[in-house]
């Protein structure tokens, strides 16, 4: 191996390292507020990547229907909640929201040639159709049992996984897609070419990295999360609403995992299932960072993409194996260190 | 027979039973029915278990497979045929099960299935217990050879892996090919295709330089692609399935390799023409003759069969959405219509005589022509094709370009 395979490998774990992290992120930041293990993240990876390809191939994607039948199915819940409670003045809004606004979405998905549209307005359209998928699967599958045990909620998470997978299959097929790069931008350094598309990929993860630092940092809402990851009794006696914080992060993670799918649809091709194998790459980055640490996970994210890439370079039958091996001594390392508090 | 006329046996219910106790023109109706009933089961059914892998990672192969099913025929010699589809999921235990509830519930006279090789392999000790022909749709030839008392019930349609890996190498060497590398599936299908090239190419004295694996599930080949790289071959040999074999292909290319490459037959659909795109310009692959059905030349017997297949499927599912997969599923049809006729003159459907006779025939097969190539079974060769079964194939202006 010499150097210039060396930084190629690295540039290449690098950036779907970059990819890890920001699942890594999304799913912290879910079990932190909600205690829930979002395995159904990677899925908004392929749900985001597959919607766009579908709006490029003048296809009408089939999240529009996901996302009309969940807003219609909220929407009943909640309307007959607010009737039962004769809280007869928010109906016209709770219809408008979870119908209304889905309806208009598909309406203007119809009306309009998407395939013809510039490409960012084509990633916006994708992200409107997935991300609030997001809140909408809080809001049916674990808003109704959100004080159950971490188990209970894993239980529901996988069942989730499984039926947006179907789903997926449904509405996209079994073939995958692969979307054209942002930018045909490449750089010469030494004999190696670098691609805009890379770099894109690295430059967007470090944005989204920032924004969500001052996410928290900075605003209201970002406080009300942190606060209700710390300590949720505490956060609801200071008047913060533990559902609005379970959507607030669901719709972080969904728009996350959306994004993330749209960065990579162009190296890679993109499958209905191709999500849960990066969702749990970047589980394993979560776990080196316990599940409670971003810059941790962050860094065991790119840890992960890096040794992927060098693994596959010399011992690319086993690959995988190394990848999720590594899990093993950072689980005894964790246990070692750190003292167990049973979940109260 | 009677056992599967399911309309008598639910009538008596111990509910019913105390009723006609009763009134007896209610037994009088009842053995009026029965006797209806029995009339109606005189002429039985021929039922046709399938169990396919409609969804998980072979769903690309399981679904028009599962379309092709739908448009056999539903009526041979006068006699009705049922098919009864169960998806797999291409999981091995779930086939196994599927199996295991065909003969049992079902009481299935003939297997067509599966999709993909592990499946196939699991059923045949669940077909062979219930003396059940079985007609697999999976590449592999570890389904039919070596020849034991299990595989005797056992046949299949696609092409054996060596079949493809003797025409790739002959096509490496009448194009100066010296050295070669291989990118394979992690799987089953990647190693397969691995031993039987490996085999194959080294007695022809190709020397091959680099064995690499992927997933095809993987975001990255550049490891594997780099590696091959630096090991210089002629030719690069992509041994995947579907559209995620376009991976290595498009990274190859992106880092400026310049030699032939190699597909295998396992992509042969739409999609991957429409992933791969130009980067796949110039790619060699063997293939079954449907692929390329009507640039084939009249003298051709396979052309008439092949186009047969190709325009009933597409007219049920839209121009350019046939794919060679499917057409594995046609050629069971196939040896099932020819075979049926043959066993209704020595025994009835549902009977053991009957599947004996039908597991008979369908080695008797000779002369056969099937969309994929021609059939001449024997008992040593439960699939029967020769040469005719495989032509190579370029890609050539994102379409397929039979190779003369």
């Amino acid at each position: 191996m010499d150097l210039q395979i060396a930084l190629l490998l690295g540039q290449d774990g690098i950036t779907n390292g970059a990819i890890y992290a920001l699942l890594a992120l999304a799913l912290v930041l879910v079990f932190a507020v909600t205690r829930v293990i979002f395995i159904p993240q990677g899925e908004f990876v392929a749900f985001g990547a597959l919607t766009l390809a579908s709006l490029q191939a003048g296809k009408l994607p089939g999240t529009v229907w996901l996302l009309l039948a969940m807003g219609t199915l909220i929407a009943v819940i909640e309307s007959s909640l607010a009737l039962r409670e004769r809280r007869f003045r928010e109906i016209p809004l709770l219809l408008m929201v979870n119908c209304g606004a889905p309806l208009l979405l598909a309406g203007t998905l119809f009306a309009i040639s998407p395939a013809s549209l510039p490409l960012p307005v084509q990633v916006l359209l994708a992200l409107m159709l997935v991300v609030p998928l997001g809140p909408m699967i809080y809001r049916l599958a674990y808003q109704p049992v959100a004080e159950a045990s971490v188990l209970v909620l894993l239980i529901v998470s996988v069942a989730m996984h499984v039926t947006l997978i179907g789903i997926g299959l449904l509405f996209f097929g079994a073939e995958g897609s692969r979307t054209p790069p942002f930018t045909d931008v490449t750089f010469e350094i030494g004999d190696a070419l670098l691609q805009g598309q890379t770099i894109l990929v690295m430059v967007a993860s470090v944005l989204l990295i920032v924004a969500l630092y001052f996410f928290f940092e900075r605003t209201i809402y970002g406080k009300a999360l942190r606060a209700t990851a710390m300590n949720r009794t505490g956060a609801r006696l200071m008047g913060i609403s533990g559902n609005l914080a379970g959507m607030l992060s669901f719709t972080l993670a969904a728009a996350i995992g959306a994004f993330s799918g749209i960065l990579i649809s162009p190296l890679t091709t993109i499958y209905y299932d191709s999500g849960f194998l990066i969702g749990l790459k970047g589980f394993v980055g979560a776990i080196i960072g316990g599940l409670a640490s971003y810059p941790v996970a962050a860094a065991g994210a790119i840890l992960v993409g890096l040794l992927e890439s060098y693994s596959s370079f010399h011992a690319s039958a086993f690959k995988e194996v190394i990848v999720f091996t590594l899990i093993i001594p950072v689980l005894l390392w964790r246990s070692l260190t750190t003292r167990h508090v049973e979940e109260g | 027979m009677v056992v599967r006329c399911k309309s008598v046996g639910g009538v008596i219910t111990p509910n019913n039973r105390a009723r006609t106790m009763r009134n007896k023109t209610s037994i009088a109706r009842l053995v009026a029915l029965l006797g209806a009933a029995f009339v109606t089961c005189v002429h039985a059914e021929v039922n046709v278990g399938v169990t396919l892998s409609a969804t998980g990672p072979a769903a690309s192969l399981g679904i028009p497979e599962k379309n092709t099913v739908a448009l056999l025929p539903t009526s041979i010699a006068g006699q009705k045929v049922n098919y009864l589809i169960l998806d797999d999921a291409s999981d091995t235990t779930t086939a196994v099960k599927n199996t295991r509830k065909l003969l049992a519930e079902n009481k299935v006279d003939v297997l067509i299935g599966s999709t993909i090789t592990p499946n196939s392999l699991a059923m045949i000790d669940v077909a062979a217990e219930a003396e059940t022909p079985m007609i697999a749709m999976a590449a592999s030839a570890r389904i039919i050879e070596p020849m034991d008392g299990k595989r005797y019930w056992v046949f299949k349609t696609p092409q054996n892996d060596a079949q493809m890996a003797t025409a790739i190498v002959e096509h490496m060497l009448n194009n100066n090919v010296r050295t070669v590398a291989y990118i394979g599936f992690a799987d089953a299908y990647g190693e397969g295709w691995w031993n039987e090239f490996s085999k194959i190419a080294e007695a022809r004295k190709i020397q091959i330089v680099a064995n690499e694996r992927f997933n095809r599930s993987d975001t990255s080949v550049t490891g594997q692609v780099l590696k091959v790289l630096a090991a210089r071959p002629d030719a690069v040999l992509i041994g995947g399935a579907g559209t995620p074999a376009a991976l290595p292909q498009k990274s190859l290319k992106e880092k400026g390799y310049k030699g032939i490459m190699y597909q295998t037959h396992g992509v042969a659909n739409t999609d991957f023409l429409r992933v791969c795109g130009k980067d796949c310009e110039g790619t060699f692959l063997p293939a079954g003759p449907v692929l390329v059905a009507a640039q084939l030349p009249d003298s051709n017997p396979i052309k008439k069969a092949a186009l047969e297949y190709v325009n009933k499927y597409e007219e049920a599912h839209g121009r350019g959405s046939v794919s060679t997969f499917g057409a594995h599923a046609w050629d069971a049809g196939k040896l099932l219509g020819n075979a049926i006729p043959e066993a209704l003159k020595k025994a009835q459907p549902g009977t053991p005589e009957f599947r004996k006779a039908l597991r008979d025939a369908l080695e008797k097969t000779r002369n056969l022509t099937a969309a994929h190539g021609v059939f001449n079974m024997s008992p040593q060769d439960h699939l029967g094709f020769d040469q005719r079964a495989r032509v190579m194939v370029k890609i050539e202006g994102g379409n397929w370009k039979l190779v003369q």
